[in-house]
């Protein structure tokens, strides 16, 4: 194959991981804008939606099994911020950030002893693993475009959800000003469940498209997260279109390290960019300074 | 010479600025207020001198050196010290250990002497504690040094601030509205205190709302408006002022702010 | 006043409890015990270092397994190393000769020249100094939820950069770490005849440090980080460098996990990846919270006393889950630990047993904040 077509090739890789990343990205930011916590469990959304999916697939058909895991990850996700976070809004961050690392840890515990430790897959939603589409002389799973057309989708109908619909509209009103939404009657309690049902939802339709290319792992929650979060960080935490940005970024830039670099080190250059982002921009590239940092000045 | 002399300093916050090119002294052993309607920039002002903004022109000094740039324990080092507008008192910790936090800028142990109980270590933490006791006592509330400052009542804990700022031996003293929440017995008693606190030979910068209180003690009052000085000088010198007058009778505002 | 032993006297009586502990299990023939003990003294000192970051400067961190693999692995790899072999110039071949080396047998009986596991501590030790100094001076300026993830992805880079590294091991980490000759005839090994002594050590260490720490927090540093933990921008006022003292506490805890990780290596003769990993980092979490964060002594009691209950495998397959659940309950349903509201629940029933006169004068200002003190509001603030 030629060089160019190889290029492309790794290109795509990294945009179908990096869409996967900008979901994750998106949920953090959803959950975040609304109540303030940075779920760490976020990737555990993707793992379990794919966990379920494939359960399902077993004993009905690939749609049905998809829009089941969907609505029975929602559901997990509504009923953590019931259980844990709806009581625990004056409790300092650190609590906060413990808590969802907690979560993280169990959710993983939960779904080792549910399910097992290997690695399942559901079946790729048109052809199989040999089928391929020739894109500019690169050969494309049509998996690819299933995912690619996935994200595009979910973050459109966010942001049309979020703009011009009544909950959406309520749900960022609450976010920018919880006491100024409340006084004119919007229940912050319900959006805020809202946002964690709705985080888990599109985290689980993640995991479940990208269940045949990437394979779906009790352990693959933790690297998603900090990668997802490395997204949303790149685009400035709070702004959803920005994650997206993000994601893609995140994600080409692991394709090419997996081919310049041994395969071990490529969350490294992941990770690494993540921390000098941090520690030089951790508002982002588009994002505004904010309490991100301590300002002695 | 003045102790703490303003030059030209301008802040802004976004577009919005907070600070337009003000200057002023202030003599030692001055009280001097800073007086002005909501938003006029006394409390942006307050955090440009200790060190908490900074501002984006114009110099700071304080003594014989200039303070502009350092970080706030820099200055607090320096011999600037304050209080908030809300006490900000450290609500883990008991009254006495609050005031002993005040302490650490005038000693010097670091880690590992004190991990080690490095002979004089020991001594100068009972030094610590006597010195905040002293203060404590100062402000009357030593009956109160064990208690935990989350129990405190908003008048002591004003109280417990005041004794925490002079407990690290300022030669300035910035005082962020001390009367608001207080009471009129409580503020004739903060009138009194603040009056003790200058004779110990401590210089008073004040910001306040509460004009009783600030034509009571003042030596001198700077007024800003949107930002900018409009007027300086004695009480009775302010209280005559037209443009203080005009502005406070809410006249014509923009025109005075431009003059 | 409340009921509180002296420290100097509840130093003495925890020494003499460590002491006893080997003739008790002597005692009761469950000798094999103490290598699960000792080695759950050494992971106290980590939570005993991140007690002073997350409970007392009040900054979290996620990356402290990274920190005690650093010393670990620094230790492994400078202590297995074969030197004999290097094709060195001459002015390093007198490093061959000198005490700095150790002649011995690897696992196969093989002769080899490795440095010595001194050499290799200051070594680790340094290594450890540098990282937590370049992770430490920026990460510390972020808040919350950012620092998490800063130290958190640092963990991971160690973790990941271990596992792809031949000389470190890769997935297997490394064996055949020799034993540490610490002097005056103590040795740090994991062999059955020097149980006791090791046990010993291990105690000795975490004692040494748990005054160290104790004497810290109850001095102006203590309370300089207490401030820096409430309310910064006011700490900062009054005259505290918090930036540096963040920073200062942070590498304090990474020594202190970096010595632990030195020690348990040589203990254990080998260290294995997965002590980079964020599950490890995220446990000694848990422990800190599971003690109460800011209290020393619960934080050393509770850590020791569940790192044994998983080393001993009391937890089964639940491991994780284990460590994680107590993370979600004790952090949800009591903040400042389990240990504190069973204290004052202890302090209350002895107060109940006492003639009222005796109670003491904090019990006339209870702590049930401002509305308390409404009838005396007006009363003069200045006598």
């Amino acid at each position: 194959m030629e060089s160019g077509n190889l290029e492309l090739q790794y290109f795509l890789s990294g945009i179908t991981k990096g869409s996967i990343y900008a979901v994750v990205a998106i949920g953090f930011n959803l959950i975040y804008s609304a109540t303030g916590v940075l779920n760490f469990a976020q990737g555990e959304f993707v793992m379990l939606g794919g966990m379920v999916a494939v359960t399902l697939a077993r004993f009905v058909p690939l749609p049905v099994a998809l829009a089941g895991a969907v609505a029975i990850v929602a559901l997990v996700g509504c009923l953590l911020e019931i259980l844990f976070f709806r009581r625990l809004q004056r409790h300092s961050i650190l609590h906060l950030v413990i808590i969802t690392i907690g979560l993280s840890i169990v959710l993983q515990e939960i779904a080792l002893h549910l399910w097992d430790e290997k690695v399942r897959s559901l079946p790729y939603f048109t052809g199989n693993e040999i089928s391929s589409l020739k894109f500019f002389g690169a050969a494309i799973s049509p998996q690819v475009f299933w995912v690619l057309a996935t994200v595009a989708v979910t973050v459109v109908l966010l942001h049309i959800f979020l703009k011009y619909t009544l909950p959406g509209r309520a749900m960022r009103a609450g976010s920018s000003n919880p006491s100024a939404a409340m006084l004119a009657g919007i229940n912050i309690a319900n959006m805020r469940t809202l946002a964690f049902g709705l985080s888990a939802a599109i985290g689980a339709l993640a995991g479940c498209v990208i269940s045949p290319i990437t394979m779906t792992h009790y352990e693959m929650g933790a690297p998603l997260a900090i990668k997802g979060f490395a997204a949303a960080i790149l685009g400035g935490l709070g702004n959803p279109m920005a994650a997206v940005l993000g994601g893609l970024m995140v994600g080409v830039l692991e394709a090419y390290s997996v081919s310049r670099l041994p395969a071990a080190y490529s969350d490294v250059t992941v990770f690494a960019v993540l921390l000098l982002v941090l520690f030089a921009r951790p508002h982002g590239f588009w994002g505004r300074p904010g309490g991100e940092s301590v300002r002695e000045h | 010479m003045a102790l703490l002399e303003i030059d030209n300093v301008r802040h802004s916050f976004g577009g919005l600025v907070a600070i337009d090119r003000v200057s002023f002294e202030v003599a030692p052993g001055q009280i001097k207020s800073v007086i002005g309607p909501n938003g006029a920039g006394k409390t942006t002002l307050f955090n440009i001198v200790c060190g908490l903004l900074r501002p984006e022109s114009g110099s700071i000094r304080f003594g014989d050196r200039s303070i502009t740039g350092f970080k706030p324990y820099q200055i607090a080092r320096a011999g600037v010290s304050r209080t908030f507008q809300n006490p900000s008192l450290f609500l883990q910790m008991n009254v006495l250990e609050n005031v002993m936090v005040g302490r650490h800028c005038r000693t010097r142990w670091e880690f590992l002497g004190c991990g080690v109980r490095w002979p004089g270590q020991p001594k100068e933490e009972a030094a610590i504690r006597e010195a905040a006791q002293t203060q404590l006592e100062y402000v009357g509330l030593a009956h109160l040094a064990e208690c935990p400052a989350g129990a405190l009542a908003f008048g002591e804990r004003r109280m417990v601030e005041l004794a925490r700022a002079l407990a690290t031996e300022p030669q300035l003293l910035l005082l962020d509205e001390p009367g608001s929440g207080l009471n009129t017995r409580e503020k004739a008693d903060l009138g009194r205190m603040i009056r003790r606190v200058r004779e110990r030979g401590v210089t008073i910068l004040l910001v306040e709302h509460d004009m009783t209180l600030v034509m009571d003690l003042s030596d001198a009052i700077l007024v800003l408006h949107n930002g900018a000085r409009i007027a300086e000088g004695t009480p009775s010198e302010i209280q005559n002022d037209d443009k203080v007058v005009r502005v406070y009778l809410g006249g014509e505002m923009n025109h005075v702010a431009a003059s | 006043m409340k009921p509180r032993l002296k420290p100097g006297l509840s130093f003495t009586l925890l020494a003499a409890a460590l002491i006893v502990v080997p003739w008790i299990l002597r005692w009761a023939d469950m000798e094999y015990c103490l290598t699960q003990l000792t080695m759950s003294l050494y992971y106290a000192i980590v939570v005993l270092g991140l007690c002073l970051v997350m409970g007392y400067a009040g900054q979290v961190s996620l990356g402290h397994g990274a920190f005690f693999a650093i010393g670990g692995y620094t230790s492994a790899v400078l202590t297995t190393c074969d030197v004999s072999k290097w094709q060195t110039a001459a002015w390093l071949g007198w490093i061959k000769q000198s005490p700095f080396c150790m002649a011995r047998e690897d696992l196969f009986g093989n002769p080899i020249l490795t440095l010595s596991p001194w050499v290799a501590f200051f070594a680790a030790m340094a290594l450890a100094f540098v990282v937590a100094n370049l992770i430490g001076y920026p990460a510390l300026r972020l808040r919350g939820h950012y620092l998490a993830m800063a130290t958190l992805g640092f963990g991971m880079i160690v973790n990941k950069v271990i596992l792809g590294t031949a000389f470190t091991g890769a997935a297997d980490g490394i064996n055949g770490v020799p034993e540490w000759n610490l002097g005056l005839g103590l040795t740090v090994s994991g062999k059955r005849a020097l149980r006791i002594e090791n046990y010993f050590i291990a105690s000795g260490l975490l004692l040494l440090l748990l005054v160290l720490l104790h004497n810290l927090v109850r001095s102006r540093v203590g309370r300089a980080l207490q401030a820096i933990h409430d309310r910064e921008t006011a700490a900062n006022a009054m005259g505290i460098n918090t930036a540096l003292y963040k920073l200062k506490a942070f590498v304090l805890s990474a020594l202190m996990a970096a010595m632990a990780g030195v020690f348990l290596t040589h203990y254990t003769a080998g260290i294995g990846p997965s002590e980079a990993g964020a599950l490890k980092s995220v446990r000694y979490v848990a422990l800190a919270a599971a003690g109460g964060m800011s209290s020393l002594w619960g934080v050393t009691g509770m850590s020791t006393l569940l790192n044994y209950m998983s080393l001993r495998g009391l937890f089964g397959s639940y491991d994780n889950a284990v460590f994680g659940l107590l993370l979600i309950g004790i952090v949800s349903l009591a903040p400042e630990g389990p240990l504190k509201p069973l204290a004052r629940l202890l302090r209350r029933f002895v107060g109940a047993c006492r003639p009222p006169n005796a109670v003491g004068p904090d019990a006339a200002r209870p702590d049930n904040g401002p509305a308390r003190r409404a009838s005396d509001q007006t009363q003069c603030l200045f006598p």
